[in-house]
């Protein structure tokens, strides 16, 4: 368990200094940093001492080096638009954009899950025909669309939702949430169902066909064989063994709805991470940029790294350090 | 004999298709006894495992019973609802399956799948759930079983995962196990230990069994009686040594000659010419005519049912008594 744990973390290093040297490299291309910072009027030894006092004289690696150490330490350097600490932005934007992808990930799974075991155990009900046929909307309609279909519908026509933003928040310590409030729930539900809609219905479309396929193996014909209860058989066995693919697939989603965000939070101007990052992006401001490509393959590591921990848990055939294995 | 165990009626099994109906078994009728091993043989696709599937009440849809009756200690079993039937199955009838590999779910261990069973269908706790458990793979041979049962089926060798589906239709104590095929998966050198364990706690509980096999060696190792299928009926049954020595009909004749032999000294393997008819097309009159050795003009037009002949009974009409 030890040594599985270590490989993946080590593994997940690798991938991460991989995703420093892209973010860092990003810095190589915007031009010369000293010469914005001198402006017109500095002479050559200006110019070499300001470049001695930044290290860019310095080699390639040891630049990198203290690129990484920064970043280790959240520190990216100072936005180029705003003034302010790249940490400090990123710090005030991460709980907005983390409220949002809970949400949507739990609408995803809570209604996904359940509605894809009951269209694989009752293939040919009509509910599951329904289900089948709405889902593929979910899956082809971009998510911009979707997000401003539910804005006319529920903002500007009936006028139930608000359109934009994300109402009043809460600050607790360096937290701001908008759970705790009723506009900031109301600002929550309509980007909460645009972000969350493509993957629930992937996810349903793939518990589904995982269901119809679990339900057809010779362990579920023997469990039958057996005797045991329809219920114990369907979310006993056939559910588990249905998960493990499920697991994978959720996981990697999940990094997918917080990096995917973005579309999202541009649509209803809700005020996380995304925003900033687009705002960044028509800006060329690179510290921003690069911190958000750091944070978010953070967020892939991490996610991937937990779900093969579930597996572990899981799945019994990985576990092959156990003793007395028949040998595989 | 007393009342059987088992007691299969006219049972036939119908296939709905767009093309019109298929029929896969056709007055299938034969009883198995308290304690008896009844064999069924025939090549693949004569509805052996379909006849077994049937008794069990796990026809895979769209096949379906659509005449005939099934009785399991003189009560009908094929139309009982599915709660009643569950009970029945693992309970009362249990059953092994010709591919160990696959029929334990890989995500639990063999322990809590028979825990799982003993208590589906016994009123026990799980402490002697689990010792029934240990008990039990003690007695399919498995070594240390007090220590195994909390390993998981892939660590098991398809051998000891045969040992323990069999533990798992025994969990219950059944009256009768349908046996499909269940040496077929296995090394030639596992499949005899797994006869010889099924035979012997078979025996020691009184458990009737329906063997299925293609394999003539183990239906002569185990069967009391055997039944012959051909084409989704029943050509010939008899008391095993009966059917094996002197076989009547002339299917069982040549299934018989293509076995090779070390005792009977023969230059060459007897051959039946052609192969099974498919379900879309059986031939009218016997089933079995177009390769028959010995066919005749009456073959081609009526039915024979299962008559006497000799000590077997035999669906030929070479074992008319009154010629038509």
């Amino acid at each position: 368990m030890t040594a599985f744990i270590l490989r993946r973390v080590l593994q997940a290093i690798v991938v991460m200094l991989v995703v420093a040297l892209v973010a860092f490299s990003l810095f190589q291309y915007v031009g010369d940093p000293v010469q914005l910072m001198l402006g017109q009027f500095a002479t050559p030894e200006d110019r070499v001492r300001l470049t001695h006092e930044l290290g860019l004289d310095q080699p390639f690696y040891v630049q990198f080096f203290h690129f990484v150490v920064n970043a280790i330490h959240g520190q990216f350097g100072v936005s180029l638009r705003i003034g302010k600490p790249v940490s400090v932005l990123l710090a005030q934007r991460i709980p907005a954009t983390l409220e949002l992808s809970i949400c949507a990930a739990l609408l995803a799974l809570a209604v996904g899950i359940p509605a894809g075991v009951y269209a694989g155990l009752r293939p040919n009900s009509w509910l599951a025909r329904t289900l089948l046929s709405l889902s593929l909307l979910g899956v082809s309609l971009p998510t911009f669309l979707i997000g401003i279909l539910l804005i006319l519908v529920f903002a500007v026509i009936l006028g139930w939702l608000p359109a934009f933003g994300r109402g009043e928040v809460v600050h607790l310590g360096w937290w701001s949430t908008g759970l705790l409030s009723k506009t900031g729930l109301m600002s929550l539900i309509l980007p909460t169902i645009t972000l969350g809609l493509f993957q629930l219905t992937l996810i349903m479309r793939l518990v589904r066909s995982e269901m119809l396929e679990v339900l057809r193996t010779d362990y579920i014909k023997f469990a039958r064989a057996r005797g045991l209860r329809d219920r114990a058989i369907n979310f006993g066995h056939a559910l588990k063994n249905t998960l493990v693919p499920v697991i994978t697939i959720t996981g990697l989603q999940l990094g997918s709805i917080i990096a995917f965000s973005i579309i999202t939070e541009q649509v209803f101007q809700w005020p996380g991470m995304g925003l900033l990052f687009i705002q960044a992006v028509s800006y060329v401001d690179i510290p921003v940029m690069a911190a958000y490509l750091c944070l978010i393959a953070l967020v892939f590591v991490t996610i991937n790294l937990i779900v093969d921990l579930l597996y572990y848990v899981v799945d019994p055939r990985l576990r092959a350090d156990r003793p007395g294995g028949s040998g595989h | 004999m007393n009342r059987p165990l088992l007691e299969v009626r006219h049972l036939r099994i119908e296939f709905p298709t767009r093309r019109g109906v298929l029929v896969a078994v056709d007055e299938v009728s034969f009883t198995i006894g308290p304690g008896e091993v009844l064999g069924v043989v025939g090549e693949s696709g004569a509805g052996k495992s379909l006849t077994g599937a049937a008794i069990i009440g796990l026809l895979e849809p769209p096949g379906r019973i659509a005449a005939g009756e099934i009785l399991l200690d003189g009560e009908r079993i094929d139309r009982l609802p599915h709660e009643a039937m569950r009970r029945i199955r693992g309970r009362r009838i249990g059953a092994i399956f010709q591919d160990p590999l696959a029929s334990l779910d890989p995500l639990f261990s063999i322990g809590q799948q028979l825990v799982e069973t003993i208590r589906t269908h016994l009123p026990l706790s799980e402490g002697e759930a689990r010792k029934r458990a240990v008990d039990l793979l003690q007695e399919v041979g498995i070594p240390a079983a007090a220590r195994r049962t909390g390993h998981y089926p892939h660590q098991f060798s398809g051998g000891m995962r045969q040992r323990v589906v069999i533990a798992l239709a025994l969990a219950a104590n059944p009256q009768l196990i349908i046996a499909d095929e269940p040496t077929t998966a296995l090394d030639v050198s596992i499949q005899a230990q797994i006869i010889t364990l099924l035979k012997r706690l078979c025996r020691d509980h009184g458990t009737a069994v329906m063997l299925v096999t293609h394999d003539m060696g183990v239906i002569a190792e185990t069967a009391d009686r055997v039944a012959v299928m051909y084409a989704g009926r029943i050509v010939e049954t008899g008391p095993v040594a009966d059917v094996i020595n002197a076989p009547k009909h002339p299917y069982t004749v040549g299934l018989m000659g293509s076995i090779p032999s070390i005792v009977a000294d023969r230059d060459r393997l007897v051959q039946i010419d052609g192969s099974m008819p498919r379900l879309n097309a059986i031939p009218p009159g016997c089933p079995f005519h177009p390769r028959c050795p010995r066919v005749f003009d009456r073959c081609l037009h009526e039915r024979p049912d299962l008559m006497d002949a000799g000590s077997s009974r035999a669906a030929c009409w070479l074992y008319d008594k009154v010629p038509a």
